[in-house]
């Protein structure tokens, strides 16, 4: 599509018939991407919003349910994540530097960390599957492996409401975050037409880093309800 | 599409343009053209546009007699529903904007295409699967919920389509912030040499803000509407007051929204308003830094209002006196366009054609639908006025006479640029001024029906026969206005058949897409690199403004400028 003449250099970075030089199309991705976090931000923050009144309203509440989240395999989790923040910076530093093969090395690590992400929630969220805290029909509190616990069915309804909406939104960024960055890789490896420059592992980048700062602020909130 | 592209000179015959730069249909589909998507928003938007319509019509029918023969309430109930939400989510917020916006846009600044000519055609096709199952939703039975979709109406009592109809304005939402996403990235970016903000058209501006607000405002009521529908397909519980969950949340973050979304529906109007008042009074627009700011102005303090939807709702009074006291300030942005758009045509030359007519309308039914706001945010006359019609007149003045005047306006402006062709002067003036009649007969009588106390969504008011009066009227009206909005799809029609070539510049108007651009403009809009070198809505520079005038008569006047 570009129609701009063809460049001696058969790798120089492809630039789009809209744009006057490569210069303006990076900018205008950056600047198209940080816009598209904004969005995103809003999305969560409006979930945070909702969970900081209920949190204010429930506050003794929140704490007893929250001692049914694993805070320690969470807790991993931030962990997983915050490395594979650093491999990811690690790839972009790489895709700047034009070294593919690093570049793939480190997206592919950032990938495998997004997995053990998954698995790791996984192993968190299916006992809550067959312990009835799922808020649905079959929704059941105290739990069943722990009769105990107070709090009332109805309000801890509410709190496993916002924990799954908030965890499975965030599940969901990490998978599209995953898919992003295993179709990056492919596209170095095979050497695609639009990845001959670092911009699109800059943004894939951006948004790597927002899932994980995402779960940073959710890391707290749920798991780590003080007394 | 290359070879056009690459320094082929400007030709006095039929050059290759937009619209004839391939005729497959696979070129349409699959085009990346800013043009070209607007064209396939304006096909869609139109559609939809005379879904609602039908909707609204049947509705006046019903309410032409008090006792209620023709429907049902729960079929009552469907209608305005569709009507509402189709109008809001599918013709208001995507009309000006992915339609005008999108043309417009990027030839004023001086651009070759938006920033993410890609992500704009995943907007339309979002918006096309948004409507596709939203016309589902009205084939499996429709909802009756309302718009607005309160809670906990919407998540547990309604057994209507619902969930589907939240998953459609769901996805016209993403529609509608890839949009906006791609506006942004385009002005900040994609402008031409010597277009700097304050040369910016304020059309521009307009745009920018709207965009903004689209990106601030359109994630929280996506991620709302996805806890509804959560909460009624899964039996999650977050509004829900039989959980001690609050009810009146949703409202809180529906209006969040939806309170800027006023604005997402007006201000792209207010932008194109500008744009006419200058052209058609040959004058630079008065003030024009203050209308840009105030633009932003709105904007900002757009987020800050939304409570006064809820005055009658839990909130607190003092909650409720700051909302209103808030809603006073925001009028304060919006009165300073209308005086500046007044000066604009103080001692100018101004010309009656089809555009400023509808921007005059504007002007008119703006001030009242403004005004009329203000009775509804003070929370004393609030108390008597809401849910009732006055707040039905209230919207409709805004939105169809300020957001449709808007569009309408904008339309006819724009069309010569679009299809490069002329519509009948003489038709066009003829449905701006029966546009506006029918109008006014539709939406004033509401005034006094609210007043009088005739509650909205009710389809029967045999308690009060007095009322039939007032509601023949408007019905009698809204016949008139229907005729009205029928007429420019004839017209503009035949316009594109029969039409004269309308030439670079019938309206010897200032800014880059009249200027510099064909009409209809190449597939890369400029057959040259664009350069501004002038301020905006710099008429004074026309000298021999009186001679053009004498010429306005109907019909264009042919150009005569060397390209440059």
């Amino acid at each position: 599509m570009a129609v701009h003449a063809p460049t001696l250099d058969p790798d120089a970075p492809v630039v789009y018939e809209q744009y006057e030089d490569i210069d303006q199309q990076q900018e205008t991705y950056i600047v198209g991407m940080w816009a598209f976090l904004v969005t995103e931000v809003m999305m969560f923050g409006a979930l945070f919003f909702v969970y900081s009144l209920y949190r204010w309203k429930f506050q003794e509440e929140f704490f007893i349910y929250h001692e049914h989240l694993r805070w320690d395999w969470a807790g991993l989790n931030t962990l997983n994540l915050l490395t594979s923040s650093f491999f990811m910076a690690k790839a972009v530093q790489s895709a700047q530097l034009n070294n593919s093969k690093k570049q793939r090395k480190f997206l592919w690590a950032t990938f495998a960390c997004g997995g053990l992400f998954l698995v790791i929630k996984a192993i968190e969220w299916i006992p809550k599957f067959q312990t009835h805290l799922v808020p649905n029909n079959t929704f059941h509190w105290p739990p069943v492996d722990a009769p105990g616990m107070g709090g009332s069915p109805e309000h801890a309804r509410i709190f496993f409401s916002l924990y799954f909406t908030m965890t499975g939104l965030h599940g969901l960024h990490v998978v599209i975050g995953m898919i992003a960055i295993a179709t990056l890789a492919l596209m170095v490896k095979f050497k695609a037409k639009p990845i001959t420059d670092y911009i699109p592992t800059e943004m894939v980048g951006l948004y790597w880093h927002f899932v994980d700062i995402a779960w940073i602020f959710l890391y707290p909130c749920y798991y780590l309800i003080p007394k | 599409m290359s070879e056009a592209a690459i320094g082929v000179t400007h030709a006095e015959e039929p050059t290759l343009n937009y619209l004839n730069n391939g005729h497959s249909i696979a070129s349409w589909l699959l085009t990346k053209d800013h043009k070209r998507i607007a064209v396939l928003y304006l096909i869609s938007v139109t559609l939809m546009f005379f879904i609602g319509s039908i909707a609204a019509g049947l509705m006046r029918l019903e309410l032409t007699s008090p006792h209620g023969q023709l429907f049902t309430s729960e079929q009552y109930n469907k209608l305005f529903s569709t009507h509402g939400i189709i109008m809001v989510f599918f013709f208001i917020v995507p009309g000006i904007p992915a339609v005008l916006g999108n043309f417009a846009l990027p030839i004023m600044i001086g651009a070759r295409d938006l920033a993410f000519p890609r992500l704009n055609l995943l907007s339309w096709y979002l918006y096309v699967i948004a409507a596709l199952l939203f016309i589902t939703t009205l084939i499996m039975g429709g909802v009756d919920s309302g718009w607005t979709f309160y809670t906990p109406l919407s998540s547990t009592y309604s057994n209507t389509q619902i969930s589907m109809a939240l998953i459609a304005v769901f996805i016209a939402g993403f529609s509608s912030i890839f949009t906006g996403l791609n506006f942004i990235a385009t002005v900040h970016k994609m402008r031409a040499p010597g277009m700097t903000w304050f040369r910016l058209p304020l059309f521009v501006w307009a745009q920018y803000a709207t965009s903004v607000i689209i990106m601030l405002g359109t994630p929280v009521v996506a991620i709302t509407l996805v806890l509804v529908v959560l909460e009624r397909q899964l039996k999650f519980g977050i509004f829900s007051p039989e959980l001690g969950g609050d009810p009146v949340l949703f409202q809180h973050m529906f209006w969040f929204y939806s309170h800027p979304a006023v604005y997402i529906m007006v201000l792209p109007a207010m932008g194109v308003i500008s744009e006419l008042m200058a052209c058609f009074s040959r004058r630079r627009v008065f003030g024009y830094q203050f209308v840009a700011f105030s633009t932003l102005g709105i904007a900002g303090m757009g987020f800050l209002v939304w409570g006064h939807h809820m005055f009658i709702t839990s909130q607190s009074m003092l909650q409720g006196i700051v909302f209103s006291l808030i809603s006073f300030l925001v009028a304060v942005p919006s009165a300073i366009k209308v005086f500046n758009w007044s000066f604009t045509m103080y001692k100018g030359s101004v010309v009656f054609s089809t555009p400023m007519i509808y921007a005059l309308g504007f002007l008119g039914l703006f001030v009242i639908g403004g005004l009329t706001g203000l009775y509804l945010g003070s929370m004393g006359t609030d108390v008597h006025l809401t849910g009732t019609y006055f707040i039905v007149a209230h919207f409709h003045f805004v939105m169809v006479g300020g957001a449709i005047m808007g569009f309408l306006g904008g339309l006819h402006f724009w069309w010569p640029k679009m299809f490069g062709k002329m519509y009948s002067e003489f038709w066009g003036r003829l449905a701006a001024m029966i546009i506006f009649v029918g109008f006014n007969f539709t939406f004033f009588p509401q005034f006094i029906l609210g007043y009088l106390g005739m509650p909205r969504r009710y389809h029967y008011y045999y308690f009060a026969p007095e009322w039939q009066l007032y509601n023949v009227l408007s019905s009698a009206g809204a016949t008139v206005l229907g005729i009205g909005f029928l007429m420019p799809a004839f017209y503009l029609t035949h316009s594109l058949i029969k039409g004269k070539a309308a030439g670079r510049n019938p309206w010897e108007a200032k800014g880059v897409e009249w200027e510099q651009a064909d009409s209809p403009p190449d597939t890369h809009n400029f057959h040259h690199k664009v350069i501004v070198t002038e301020p905006p809505y710099n008429y004074d520079a026309i000298s021999d403004t009186n001679k053009h005038r004498a010429k306005f008569g109907g019909d264009p006047i042919p150009h005569h400028e060397e390209p440059v």
